[in-house]
């Protein structure tokens, strides 16, 4: 921007960009020191907001350990956490074979669920006449109990991958569907109007406007649907399979390994903060600027 | 970019259009003539919810008029789209494109590819003080300078005649004033000509070469109709807008416009 006070002031356009560009300089200097002072409260504040729930996460485990050591809860009902590392680790071969089940059924579910939810959504947002079909059937859909169905499918598609699967699409493609849908109709109707003075066709209008307006509210439902595929894909297993943490889970708490059982516990949320993990990754990949926006802030 | 057209048609008229909301039912403007011709910066002043809006969308080809045409250098191009810029009160960049893609839409949408569109925008971002800028996203920029940045994505639609709703009133009062005789410098330099509409007299003084004023209220039944036309009594010469603000000239002008607004 500096070429601008160069011009000869004889441009309108120049002279007054200059001016401004001047007064833009003054407040870089000053600018520079309050950019500073923000820092350092910013960098004050990341670290508050990491200590805080460690030292909280850290007392819970201190009383929980303490409870079992004084003998306040019998130890065969409650192992004390230390108790539940050792099962980790002594299981760890075991779990990472049932966890990679688990992952697989999960995230093909998950996909599968994420492309159906984007048609629907996408159909639904282009036809009004589908949007009105579809909307009580995807509504009520979510109101059916993953573990009351969770049965019929075994009966119908048996005890390998497929189950699991049509569960964690059932239960993943809701919110990619109302995410959607609410990000496609959030686009401003001006906008709309000016890409059509523009000439643009629907699909240009689609793929350039609706769709990166849209991008911010997918991801957020896509972050629920992931931690959803997890604990679709574990209902489904516990409710009759061969492998997969749900599978484990049965057969520890038949055994009355109440350690293996919090360890499962603890790996699958695990697995889930991974993928949720995951998503926040693809997030900031897909929208570069967003965190131009944040900066802003 | 052609600035005058041989057959010695106006850049852009609109003959005796009637206008309305929900097809037909409610007429909102009756039997609006005007013209603007090459290089000539136009408002149209009225109150809000007069219709000024819908007279833009049906001179923009968004909407149909019930009757009337739109003749574009005496071509008509009544409800047809594309054929002249639009700029609105929002600059309505997208969040998701850096600026240099934001100002190459209209091209890219056109079929051109990125890299020719770019190379073509590229050049001209000094000229609109838009330098350094090509790389940011919309939201590291200042409301001015984003304005800017949708008045070269409006030019690069390539058409002569612009259309503006009230394109600076998102702006503080100083980037509006600096915006405004800025814009209104380019469009005569560039030989565009150029539409606005707003409410506010002064700033239609300030712009404009011609004033209409629409007087009407289409809520309570009354359509607008246009009430007069208004020469502004512009200086010649190197005169600011803020010191023509000043002449007993322009307080004419301006009370001639509102006395017409009644």
């Amino acid at each position: 921007m500096d070429s601008h006070s160069s011009e000869p002031k004889a441009e309108p356009t120049a002279t007054s960009a200059g001016e401004k560009d001047g007064a833009s300089r003054q407040e870089g200097v000053a600018g520079g020191e309050r950019a500073r002072a923000r820092e350092r409260r910013e960098r004050r504040a990341r670290r508050r907001r990491v200590a805080v729930p460690t030292l909280t996460v850290a007392c819970i485990l201190a009383v929980w350990q303490a409870v079992v050591a004084l003998g306040i809860v019998p130890n065969f009902l409650l192992p004390s956490p230390v108790q539940v590392v050792y099962a980790l680790a002594a299981d760890a071969s075991l779990l990472a074979m049932h966890s990679a089940a688990t992952l697989t059924e999960a995230a093909l579910g998950l996909v599968i669920g994420t492309a159906v939810g984007f048609v629907v959504a996408v159909l639904m947002d282009r036809f009004q006449t589908v949007s009105l079909a579809l909307d009580p059937i995807v509504t009520v859909s979510q109101t059916i109990p993953t573990v009351a169905i969770a049965p019929l499918l075994v009966l119908w598609f048996g005890y390998g991958l497929a189950p699991k699967v049509v569960l964690v699409v059932i239960s993943t493609f809701f919110p990619i569907t109302v995410s959607l849908v609410g990000g496609f109709r959030s686009v401003d109707p001006d906008l709309i109007d000016l890409m059509r003075t523009m000439r643009a066709s629907r699909w240009q209008i689609f793929w350039k406007v609706k769709m990166p307006a849209a991008l911010d509210q997918f991801f957020s439902g896509l972050r629920i649907s992931a931690t959803y595929a997890i604990v679709g894909a574990v209902i489904a297993e516990w409710l009759g399979g061969f492998s997969g943490l749900g599978v484990y889970m049965t057969r520890v708490r038949k055994s009355f390994a109440y350690d293996r059982m919090f360890a499962v516990i603890i790996l699958i949320s695990v697995l889930s903060l991974a993928l949720m993990g995951l998503v926040d990754w693809l997030q900031r990949i897909a929208m570069p600027w967003k965190r131009a926006e944040r900066k802003e802030d | 970019m052609a600035t005058s057209s041989d057959n010695g048609a106006p850049a852009l008229e609109a003959r005796h259009l009637t206008l309305s909301w929900d097809e037909g039912e409610h007429v909102v403007a009756r039997d609006v003539c005007l013209a603007v011709g090459a290089g000539e910066v136009v408002c149209l002043v009225g109150r809000s919810g007069c219709g000024k809006t819908t007279i833009l969308h049906a001179l923009s080809g968004l909407t149909q008029p019930l009757e009337g045409r739109v003749l574009l250098h005496g071509e008509d191009v009544t409800g047809r789209p594309g054929r002249v810029s639009y700029m609105l009160q929002k600059d309505l960049l997208l969040p998701s494109k850096r600026i240099l893609d934001n100002v190459c839409l209209p091209l890219v949408i056109a079929g051109t590819p990125v890299h020719e569109a770019r190379a073509k925008a590229e050049p001209l971002f000094e000229r609109f003080g838009l330098s350094g800028t090509e790389r940011m996203w919309p939201s590291e920029l200042s409301g001015g300078m984003r304005q800017r940045a949708a008045f070269l994505r409006t030019y690069l639609m390539g058409n002569d005649v612009t259309l503006l709703d009230e394109p600076f009133s998102a702006l503080d009062a100083l980037t509006r004033a600096d915006m405004r005789s800025w814009y209104c410098g380019m469009s005569r330099e560039l030989g565009m000509a150029s539409l606005a509409i707003t409410h506010d007299v002064d700033e239609a003084a300030t712009m404009a070469d011609r004033i209409y004023v629409l007087r009407g209220d289409p809520r309570s039944g009354v359509p607008s109709a246009i009430a007069a036309e208004v020469a502004v009594p512009r200086p010649a010469g190197n005169v600011s807008a803020a010191e023509f603000a000043l002449t007993p000239a322009f307080l004419d002008c301006k009370r001639e416009v509102l006395s017409l607004l009644g």
